[in-house]
């Protein structure tokens, strides 16, 4: 019903668009991996130098790996808090849900730059928490760990992240028929059975969706790290935002991105075959 | 009406609800956890010895006061509007299209399309944000708003694109059908049917843009010029130390989205009530 023109002039400006300000700059990205520096200066000769620098010096190997214990701690934390609160919220907040469901929503719409600014006030030495142990008189001297620390990336981060992973698995629980809930106790069936047999597996998808999320964004941070993370805190964008600013290495930076994007990218794709296998059971 | 539905309701439910004062407290306590930050930063905000220590003594004002000379920050809050109004018109636009475009056109490369536009979402953003700034450096452009803007704008395609493509799919495509039947152009149909349909998704869109836009770093922190963004100068200045003035603008800026927040919710349920 739609003539070719329309198709044309809905399609080509966007294609374009889209081509030249996104596929071209990652593209650039990709090219600059396997390009070189010499003299200061980036020369446009293809090679896997950068790939085998990543391979043989065990530094990018360490902080790639710090950068995924991270990031895992950083998903397992927000699944711990993020699930419990939306299955308390889906299966027995009753009559508040909605307004409990927007307190959740609540802190999204405070900057994520103003969260971790947050977290450095409560965290530090001079801070509101050190401030209020010694109010009660639990410590004399400040209780120094507490901020620069992966402690503090992953206090953080998981901060940020909850309410992302609570939103899909909030959803997931929503969309859970209650029938089949009500069978499952009518028959006889434990709470703690009924969640383990019908809820956990059908709220999968949601769970899965959350995960890789939070996984996929705490992986490729730079900020938390800068903000509260200390030099024990460094992570893998960090590398690459030195290596692109003081340490002017675009094509080993470039190398170490295209790593993080292959990795994300491989994640989500394991995801969607996984999300797409546990929706048809 | 719902008698009949409710005894059958009722016994499972309260048996769902025996085990859960253990539940309730965690979910209480996770609640305490998402919120405490933001609670500590508005109450600090009003403290007069600055942003730590315990308990927070001497309310004042002055930060707030402080905050009112601060040339340098307002500077910055309109830039920050000023990149989100021109992103939010720039991915709209870009999007509806591409959202018309999935919808109803069939072109060579769909399918890489659809997961292109999303990958800036997607990614962590320093990726997106390392690969606009090479290319802006390759294209010989100079940093500014402007680099920023168009970074935005091309990033946030993705929230549009998927917001839009939503809402055509929930529109009653018989409504175009008669509207191109009855003898009016493409145009028309578009202007007078197509686009009032998705006026909702539009507006939400629209504002989600509007915030991710305004809030966004990572992607801002590569492309930025002489001329900073509010998150840039805030940035800025935690690198110098803090003061409360962070939090009270911080306070501000929050309080501003609440309450666009709770119009936008007013807008929603009045256009649904008009709906049925």
């Amino acid at each position: 019903m739609y003539s070719r023109a329309y198709k044309l002039f809905v399609s080509l400006p966007p294609l374009l668009w889209v081509g030249l300000f996104l596929l071209l700059p990652y593209a650039l990205m990709l090219a600059h991996s396997f390009w070189m520096l010499r003299d200061g200066f980036v020369v446009h000769q293809w090679n896997l130098q950068n790939y085998r620098t990543l391979a043989t010096n065990p530094v990018y190997a360490q902080v790639l790996l710090r950068s995924m214990r991270i990031a895992a701690s950083v998903t397992l934390c927000s699944l711990l808090l993020g699930y419990p609160l939306a299955y308390y919220l889906s299966f027995h907040a009753g009559p508040r849900k909605e307004i409990l469901y927007q307190l959740v929503i609540v802190p999204l719409w405070v900057s994520y730059l103003v969260r971790g600014y947050a977290w450095k006030t409560i965290l530090g030495s001079d801070g509101v928490l050190n401030g209020f142990l010694q109010y009660l008189h639990l410590t004399n001297a400040p209780v120094g760990f507490l901020l620069y620390s992966p402690f503090a990336v992953i206090l953080m981060l998981t901060h940020i992240y909850t309410p992302f992973v609570f939103l899909p698995i909030y959803a997931a629980l929503e969309h859970i028929p209650r029938p089949l809930v009500e069978a499952s106790q009518d028959l006889g069936a434990s709470p703690w059975k009924t969640f383990l047999r019908i809820i956990l597996p059908l709220s999968l998808p949601g769970l899965l969706a959350g995960a890789t999320f939070a996984f996929v964004l705490s992986l490729g941070d730079f900020l938390a790290p800068l903000l509260v993370g200390g030099a024990s805190g460094t992570m893998i964008a960090n590398i690459v935002q030195s290596l692109f600013g003081a340490a002017y290495d675009w094509p080993l930076g470039a190398a170490i991105s295209v790593c993080i994007l292959l990795i994300t990218v491989t994640l989500l794709f394991l995801t969607e075959r996984l999300e797409k296998r546990w929706s048809f059971r | 009406m719902s008698a009949t539905t409710t005894p059958s309701v009722t016994p499972s439910a309260t048996a769902v609800a025996r085990g859960a004062p253990l539940l309730a407290t965690y979910a209480w306590l996770v609640f305490a956890f998402i919120h405490l930050p933001i609670i500590v930063l508005i109450v600090y905000s009003f403290n007069r010895d600055g942003v730590g220590g315990f308990p927070p003594r001497h309310l004042t004002l002055d930060w707030y006061r402080q905050l009112f000379g601060d040339g340098a920050i307002w500077t910055s809050v309109l830039n920050s509007l000023i990149v989100a109004a021109c992103s939010v018109a720039l991915s709209l636009t870009l999007g509806l299209l591409a959202a018309l475009a999935l919808d109803r056109a069939s072109f060579p490369g769909k399918a890489l399309f659809r997961r292109l536009v999303l990958l800036p979402l997607i990614l962590p953003g320093i990726i997106t944000g390392l690969s606009l700034l090479m290319f802006a450096v390759y294209a010989g452009a100079h940093l500014s708003l402007v680099t920023v803007f168009l970074g935005h704008g091309t990033a946030l395609i993705s929230v549009a694109t998927t917001e839009l493509f939503a809402g055509l799919h929930k529109m009653d495509r018989a409504q175009e059908e008669a509207s191109l039947d009855l003898g009016a152009t493409p145009l028309q149909t578009f202007w007078r049917v197509t686009l009032p349909n998705l006026k909702l998704s539009l507006i939400a869109a629209g504002l989600l843009i509007f915030t991710l836009s305004m809030d966004e770093i990572a992607v801002t922190f590569f492309l930025i010029g002489r001329d900073n963004t509010l998150p840039l100068e805030i940035w800025g200045r935690l690198r110098r130390g803090i003061t409360p003035e962070i939090n009270a603008i911080s306070t501000l800026i929050f309080a501003a989205s609440v309450i666009l927040i709770v119009i936008w919710f007013q807008l929603r349920t009045r256009a649904q009530r008009k709906a049925f």
